[in-house]
């Protein structure tokens, strides 16, 4: 199991602020695993028509789409931060 | 000076104390011969906003900003440096964030408050959502192309 967490518009839109998933074989990528999220319904659709402006976080540490997925404990997904 | 300081990080709902905290840095530090402070706050935008909403990425949002500050902390010369930023809902001429930076001269002091904010802005997992004045839906504050600018003017 995955632990998906999302923030901000990403969250709204998807409708909920984390969950488990089974990562199926093949989704090997940040990029991949954006592609099939956003085959599991109309809400990640939605959240996720944009890809490239979706930033990724594993287990805290911002990645590219380029980073492999494998053993990563929390992936977070959100939007370009406006902090400060 | 025996290694870089050791930043201080912290979020917090509540509000800080400017003065407490220059005095955390300076109290029995007679090297610290500059402080340099950045406080940022929340504007009203001319009335029609009637208060930000910080969300941040809980565990996250702390590593992040305490791997800007070391980065600081081992570019530049400090005495001392302290990052706070607030989460929650912020009303207008309320403050959000706080950067503290004590050094023996002004030029490290400046220059590593102006780099943490700017990769702290960039970097660090908050979002700003507005709440409109008049009641009407607010929405997501989108992110400012020139923040990521100002981040990337300090490449090496």
């Amino acid at each position: 199991m995955t632990k998906l967490v999302y923030f901000a518009w990403v969250r709204e839109r998807i409708g909920k602020p984390e969950e488990d998933v089974v990562v199926p074989a093949g989704v090997d990528t940040v990029a991949d695993l954006l592609v099939w999220l956003k085959s599991r319904g109309d809400e990640y659709q939605t959240a996720l028509r944009h890809p490239e402006v979706i930033r990724v976080a594993i287990n805290h540490e911002h990645v590219d789409h380029e980073t492999r997925i494998a053993g990563a404990g929390e992936i977070a997904l959100f939007p370009p931060m406006t902090g400060g | 000076m025996a290694g870089p300081v050791l930043p201080v990080v912290r979020l917090q709902a509540e509000d800080f104390d400017i003065g407490e905290e220059i005095a955390r840095l300076t109290t029995g530090n007679s090297d610290v011969g500059a402080v340099v402070t950045f406080s940022g706050l929340c504007r009203g935008e001319q009335g029609s906003l009637s208060a930000l909403e910080l969300e941040h990425y809980p565990g996250m949002a702390e590593a992040e900003i305490a791997r800007i500050a070391k980065e600081a902390t081992e570019r530049w010369p400090l005495a001392g440096l302290t990052a706070i930023h607030r989460y929650g809902k912020i009303r207008p001429g309320e403050n959000i964030v706080l950067v503290v930076a004590a050094s023996a001269h002004r030029q490290a002091a400046f220059e590593a408050a102006s780099f943490l904010m700017d990769f702290l802005k960039s970097r660090a997992p908050f979002w700003k959502k507005e709440h409109h004045a008049d009641g009407s839906k607010g929405g997501w504050v989108d992110a400012k192309e020139s923040d990521d600018a100002a981040a990337a003017r300090w490449k090496p």
